[in-house]
């Protein structure tokens, strides 16, 4: 078999940042200045200093997994296997056909898989790519409502790569009942989708729960739901397992109430609240989608997740990936990994690949960090004034780095910068809106519509006619930082954003006297 | 004799239909059925209906 590994630029030439010539926007360095941004803009990893604002033990759970780690997603791998069809509640975003839309991308179906069969594939995924460090079940149901093939699954692939994290989602109807065996197979990551706190919200989500041998529908089910979910989230917290917690951002249903849910669940202790936008289309024949009701845009989900901004761990890179996902977030090799093409053989283990690979992301991110540190002191100490916040996209394959040709990229990394810093905000995907057509000129379209609002982005290459449509479009497409950590890019970029503003200021001023 | 899923209460999630040992459960519409010909009730194979055991709508019981 050819080796495969998913290319990270291995470049490890330390990227100073240039000082500015301009010396207003060099203020000097508050002594205590702290590398990194604030916690609140950058979810479970400060940007890139990761390790600094969470306890030890906490950050060694979360360092690998790139679901949990902002910064561990630009280096490692997660695939999920699609052994759990059942599902115990009818959400009105889901419907059978597909996978289930709480953990994974709607209107998408996975290839469902025996124990045996996840097992293989782990094994495939394994050896081509070190980067894997972590194996969950999402579905295509529920987890837990199919714990005999869950835990079956857990069991073996423990047994078999015991280096490999486990992780599982549900919707919490279950979950009071398991926590034990999520314990002791050390499952350390379980996500909880909770889109509500309040049964009048839930039941114009849920169209009935299937509990203690009876189906319930309303109110009453709402209830059961809400209260299985937050005994399942104590105690999993109780047990020392991390749980985040998912929200479908739902327009018209739960918009104003996740703030309240954020407070809930942070209260009994959720390590990561994820708000995943609601995915809607009358094609997928949900009860939402035939009703009409539409998903949030971009900006919308970006305003609430600043309300909920405040000391709140937020995630903000997740991809809701598929149930039956495998590679790096926002990287999709499902289709290379079917049962067909993994065929019937297991392929042998070789441990030693991730570990060295893992060693040498140790190295790579003390090199990344000191050059974003170094790029965060960018503007540092000015006001909002002097230096408004800029927003910048970039296209990157991982590693932290400006390292993705424009006409590869599906999606955007999108940062913004000010004189507190540089955070990462999340992710524009085009390809959301590429469903239709396929030529390049949707393509484009497509793009500009997904970056709106955005007037910068940092490619490593771009050819010259979409450079140009892009400009039309008021978006300025830089290359000049090709295989720079991203954080480096965004610093040069807002540099030179800020020097050009002050030179319109000059003229200003020059002209007035 | 043989297992029969009750249609009303079934959700077609079809985690039966991967269980079972005799390849008796397909889908029919929006969702799943036993073929009663072909089911047999895991005698030999197992000690209970696997269907049952998976289903998590409790709605697969003897015919
Ligand atoms: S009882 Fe056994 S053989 Fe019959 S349908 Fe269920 S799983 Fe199949
Ligand atoms: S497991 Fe139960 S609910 Fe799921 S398809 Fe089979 S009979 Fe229907």
């Amino acid at each position: 078999m050819t080796r495969h590994i998913i290319p990270l630029d291995t470049v490890t030439t330390r990227i100073s940042a240039p000082i500015s010539a301009n010396p207003t926007l060099n203020p000097v360095l508050p002594p205590n200045a702290r590398g990194g941004c604030a916690a609140k803009s950058c979810g479970s990893s400060s940007g890139s200093s990761g390790a600094s604002d969470l306890p030890p033990e906490v950050w060694d759970k979360v360092k690998n997994h790139p679901c949990y780690s902002e910064q561990a997603h630009h280096y490692f791998a997660r695939m999920h296997v699609a052994v759990a069809p059942a599902c115990n509640i009818q959400c009105n975003y889901c419907n059978r056909k597909y996978d289930c839309a709480n953990e994974s991308r709607p209107g998408v179906t996975s290839e469902r898989l025996t124990p045996e069969q996840a097992v293989r594939k782990v094994a495939a995924v394994a050896a081509r790519m070190p980067q894997l460090s972590v194996v969950g079940i999402a579905g295509p149901g529920d987890a837990l409502a199919d714990w005999r093939h869950t835990f079956e699954t857990f069991d073996q692939i423990s047994r078999q790569f015991p280096d490999i994290k486990l992780c599982l989602s549900t919707n919490g109807l279950a979950l009071p009942d398991h926590v034990e065996r999520i314990r002791d197979l050390k499952v350390d990551h379980v996500t909880v989708t909770i889109n509500m706190v309040d049964p009048a919200i839930g039941e114009d989500i849920y169209a009935w729960i299937f509990f203690d041998h009876r189906r319930h529908t309303g109110r009453e089910a709402a209830r059961i739901l809400h209260e299985r979910q937050i005994e399942g989230l104590r105690r999993l917290v109780e047990a020392g397992i991390l749980v985040k917690v998912n929200s479908v951002l739902i327009p018209g249903i739960n918009d104003t109430h996740l703030a309240t849910v954020n407070e809930t669940v942070r209260g009994y202790g959720a390590f990561l609240h994820n708000i995943m936008p609601l995915i809607s289309d009358p094609a997928h024949g949900t009860r939402f989608g035939l009703d009409g009701r539409r998903g949030p845009t971009p900006a919308e989900l970006k305003q609430v997740q600043d309300q909920l901004g405040g000391g709140a761990r937020l995630m903000k890179h997740c991809r809701q990936c598929r149930a039956d996902a495998v590679g790096l977030l926002g990287q999709d090799l499902s289709q290379d990994f079917t049962m067909e093409r993994v065929g019937e053989v297991t392929v042998e283990d070789r441990p030693d690949e991730r570990r060295q690979y893992r060693e040498w992301v140790e190295r790579e991110r003390q090199d990344r960090q000191q050059a974003a540190q170094s790029a965060q002191a960018v503007g540092r100490g000015l006001n909002t004034a002097v230096a408004p916040p800029l927003l910048v996209a970039t296209c990157s394959r991982g590693g932290g780095r400006i390292n993705q040709h424009f006409g590869h990229a599906r999606e955007f990394q999108l940062y913004e910068v000010d004189g507190s810093g540089i955070r990462f905000i999340g992710h524009r995907r085009a390809d959301h809106y590429c469903q239709g057509g396929y030529g390049e000129e949707d393509k484009l379209e497509a793009v500009i519509k997904a970056l709106e609002g955005v007037p910068v982005l940092l490619a490593a290459k771009i050819g010259v006619c979409p450079s140009d449509r892009l400009k039309e479009a008021g978006i300025n497409v830089v290359t000049d930082h090709a295989y720079d950590y991203i954080e480096t890019g965004v610093a040069a970029v807002y540099r030179a954003h800020l020097a050009a503003l002050a030179a319109v200021e000059d003229v200003a001023v020059a002209r007035a006297s | 004799m043989a297992y029969k899923i009750n249609a009303a209460n079934c959700t077609g999630c079809g985690a039966c239909e991967s269980d079972c040992p005799s390849k008796a459960i397909r889908m029919k519409g929006d969702v799943y059925a036993i073929n009663p010909d072909k089911c047999t009730e895991c005698a030999g194979k197992f000690d209970s209906p696997q269907c049952v055991a998976a289903c998590p709508a409790d709605c697969i019981s003897r015919a």
